[in-house]
């Protein structure tokens, strides 16, 4: 608990910031999908001071003191979690090590980026920032509201585990391009991640074995202490994997270890979706609107949602920004819907599913009393082309406008409206700009 | 070339032999571009052309034809610019051949002798509707070699080729310098492009002289170059910044050559100049990645553009990463999304290509006497959820499953 000295300061800020709404908002006419529960048509949503207070249809009493704003043919749906993103210029580890499980994209990210702003515009209301693949363990990943910021205090949010964050691995060709100290091959890449977790363990071992007795505490050891927060079920291990053989090795390595794994990117998730639902792993999956790009990604499937939800594995979708874009998380799930995931589980992977990969399902993903008041307002079908994020809403504050030409300046693009800054562009950028 | 032709030409004729069944389509809505929309309408398809099109009141099916139905069909697509075929979907050094870094100006490479018919994405365009593509060597060259048009039908390379040479792929911009030590910087890009140039015009002057003793050495490199200052092919340059866009319509303008603006992410800041100069534009996807020259891009330009009067194309492009190419249809149904009108979208991915690669003749709308190239879809073209359900390409179906 040591880490988390700054704690306290971040519940602090967050209350300040609620504290500024007083008065209810209630959204009038919408149709609303709770994601939890069933559409509501004509459904009214109210929330205040940051949360949800309630949902219902038409016959919901709307406070007298309540602003009221109309809603009529739009679609209101919870904030679109994307489970993996790499806004803001995450880092993560460099060519020292092949395992990188101190570094904190925390320390990186820069929370003013126009990133976010980016992601507003796509209907993004939380983030799981991740350190890039190009290392077994690139370093720790951080879980963020697109509320607004100045400090990287300002963004994050601690989940049920009280961490803000999980551990992102890799396996099969991406860690395996870096020199020395690097991997050669996919033993070895399992064989480097083993002989870490061991340590892990029996470092785990020490501090149980003190127990009270902080005199007998092993020495800190910045490399260890997360793994043991992984081990011990608080930190998730966000592992990037593409082909069969390497889903099925992540899937080995979480089970010898303990650990708790969400599985990404996940292309030949099709051809294992019984061994992932058997393993009861969760997958976040990449929606691409063409094959190839990528050797080990050839035999990625548009079928991966469909026959991953339909084998009962907790599915969700991420942008990987910059392979794909923030403002087009929602459109992945119309192509799975095309390829035959169903619109019910297409939205729960837009939302709930994510939220709970990031243990914040008790926080956010869904419209619920008492929850985090993070929605999105359509101006339609959620699933059409024509489609647009008209609002994007943060803990009850408006934070995207499309009628505002600042905000939508990020959604379409224009003169100078984005930063040249190359820091916020993903470590795939040498090869996506290589032409 | 010649030969190419002769072989094209004796393909062409063969192609009615093959004893295709005659096809009646019946949709809902016909978009033929050309005209108006048809409601209810058919569309005849005889010997790998396009027979008849009219409303199911004008027009008698007769009764030998198989008749299809559908609810919408529109054109084959044509992709403005691409680099599919050359550039492979592995992304590995075997199978990507859309640039040569061993010098920045090679105008003498042939798309020809690299096109591969039997790439997967070829395949892949094809079952998204895109039956005509606009494909060679890539951007990130000064000149990186020259373009072809195929159709994205299975076949060999001589049977798919509908214009062996279209025109010179050109690029300027910061991956230039990043492909090659020299040009180092953008004056210097300008200064080797002149240089060519400059060359290629003396290159001429020598070849018309009298005395046939002073003609020079064929030089491959001057001979495609004299295509583009006598006018024979145009220049498909790549330029994204207000400074590069008009870097290439300096150079078009001194060296007198049909210009091309090719990406164009700030063409809307130049309406004027590019609508003087009267260069061409084929517009980058609407969905291309915002970075580096593209920083400015809008999705919005589609409609900008057309609004002022400048005919736009769009294309998919060049991707180096994952995706490694873009769904044309999308591209242009974004584009109407973020404000072309609906129909107009149609024509950026049909007969505005057509037109502008010289082969509306063909290809690019729904029309008497063109060739039979149509896609079926259950709904809204645009949508989603709409799948394209058929694809003919020469009067063949060539995709027949739902996409």
């Amino acid at each position: 608990m040591r880490k988390f000295l700054l704690l306290p300061v971040l519940l602090i800020s967050i209350s300040c910031t609620l504290s500024a709404q007083t008065k209810p908002i209630a959204f009038k006419g919408a149709t609303i999908y709770p994601v939890t529960g069933k559409p509501i048509t004509n459904g009214t949503l109210i929330v205040q001071d940051g949360k949800i207070v309630a949902v219902g249809d038409a016959s919901l009493n709307i406070p007298s003191d309540a602003v009221v704003q109309d809603a009529k043919g739009k679609v209101i749906m919870p904030g679109i979690v994307d489970t993996h993103s790499h806004l803001g210029g995450p880092e993560g580890g460099d060519n020292s090590s092949a395992l990188n499980p101190d570094t904190r994209a925390f320390d990186a990210i820069n929370p003013t980026s126009d990133g976010f702003k980016k992601a507003l515009a796509g209907g993004l209301t939380t983030l799981n920032i991740m350190p890039g693949s190009g290392h077994l363990m690139s370093g720790q990943t951080v879980y963020v509201k697109m509320r607004e910021a100045q400090v990287m205090e300002d963004l994050i949010i601690v989940n049920e585990k009280g961490v803000f964050g999980g551990m992102k691995m890799a396996n099969g060709t991406n860690p395996m391009r870096g020199t020395t100290g690097f991997p050669g091959t996919r033993a070895k890449s399992a064989a480097m991640d083993r002989d870490l977790f061991v340590k892990a363990q029996e470092y785990k071992k020490k501090i149980e074995k003190a127990g009270k007795d902080s005199s007998k505490l092993p020495e800190r050891d910045l490399r260890l202490e997360p793994l043991v927060e992984v081990l011990q079920g608080k930190r998730v291990v966000h592992f990037h994997t593409h082909k069969e053989n390497d889903i099925l090795t992540a899937i080995r390595l979480s089970q010898e270890f303990g650990f708790r794994v969400v599985l990404h990117h996940v292309s030949e998730g099709w051809k294992v979706y019984e061994q992932i639902a058997k393993a009861n792993v969760p997958c976040s999956i990449i929606v691409i609107e063409s094959p190839g790009g990528k050797l080990e990604a050839m035999d990625y499937s548009s079928t991966n949602g469909a026959a991953l939800s339909n084998a009962g594995v907790l599915t969700g979708f991420h942008t990987d920004d910059g392979v794909t874009d923030s403002r087009l998380l929602i459109r992945g799930a119309a192509l799975s819907v095309k390829a035959g995931m169903s619109k019910e589980k297409a939205l729960e992977a837009l939302t709930i599913n994510g939220a709970k990969m990031l243990d914040l399902s008790s926080r956010i993903g869904s419209l619920e009393k008492g929850k985090d008041a993070d929605f999105i307002i359509l101006s339609g079908d959620p699933f059409s082309v024509y489609t647009k994020v008209e609002q994007t809403w943060v803990e009850g504050k408006k934070r995207y406008d499309i009628k505002n030409p600042e905000d939508k300046a990020f959604l379409v693009g224009g003169f100078k409206v984005y930063s040249t800054d190359r820091e916020e562009y993903h470590n795939h950028d040498d090869e996506i700009g290589n032409q | 070339m010649k030969q190419i032709h002769k072989i094209i030409s004796c393909l062409l004729c063969a192609l009615p032999c093959m004893a295709l069944a005659q096809t009646a389509i019946k949709a809902d809505i016909i978009y033929t571009v050309s005209g108006s929309p048809i409601k209810n309408g058919v569309v005849l398809v005889k010997d790998g052309k396009i027979e008849n099109v009219g409303t199911a009141k004008e027009i008698s099916i007769p009764k030998n034809y198989k008749i299809v139905e559908a609810k919408v069909v529109t054109p084959g697509l044509v992709d403005a610019r691409s680099c599919v075929g050359l550039s492979g979907a592995l992304n590995i050094p075997t199978d990507q051949d859309q640039l040569e870094k061993s010098s920045p100006i090679q105008p003498e490479l042939r798309a020809l002798d690299a096109y591969n018919p039997d790439e997967k994405l070829v395949k892949y365009v094809r079952d998204y509707g895109v039956t005509t593509m606009h494909t060679g060597h890539g951007i990130g060259a000064l000149v990186s070699g020259q373009t072809m048009i195929v159709k994205t039908k299975p076949g060999k390379i001589d049977e798919v080729t509908l214009v062996p040479v279209e025109m010179l792929a050109m690029t300027i911009g910061t991956t230039v310098q990043s492909n090659f030590t020299s040009p180092g910087t953008k004056a210097k890009q300008i200064a080797m492009i002149r240089t060519e140039l400059v060359k290629t015009q003396g290159y001429m002057q020598k070849q018309n002289d009298k005395d046939t003793s002073k003609h020079p050495a064929i030089d491959l490199k001057y001979e495609a170059l004299s295509k583009l200052l006598k006018g024979e092919v145009k220049a498909l340059i790549t330029v994204n910044t207000t400074n590069d866009i008009m870097n290439a319509l300096r150079l078009a303008k001194e060296f007198n050559f049909k210009l091309v603006i090719d990406g164009a992410a700030e063409a809307y800041r130049l309406i004027d100049e590019i609508k003087a100069a009267k260069a061409e534009v084929i517009l980058h996807a609407t969905l291309a990645r915002n970075g580096g020259d593209m920083v400015n891009m809008t999705r919005e330009s589609a409609g900008i553009l057309t609004a002022a009067g400048i005919p736009v194309s769009i294309e998919t492009g060049f991707e180096g990463y994952v995706p490694k190419t873009h769904v044309l249809l999308y591209e242009a149904a974004l584009a109407v999304t973020y404000g072309m009108p609906y129909e107009e979208g149609l024509k950026a991915v049909t007969l505005n290509p057509a037109k502008l690669l010289g082969i509306d003749k063909r290809v690019g709308s729904i029309e008497k006497g063109k060739d039979a190239d149509l896609v079926l879809y259950d709904g809204d073209p645009y949508e989603y959820l709409t799948n394209i359900c058929k694809v003919m390409i020469d009067g063949i179906w060539v995709t027949e499953n739902c996409k």
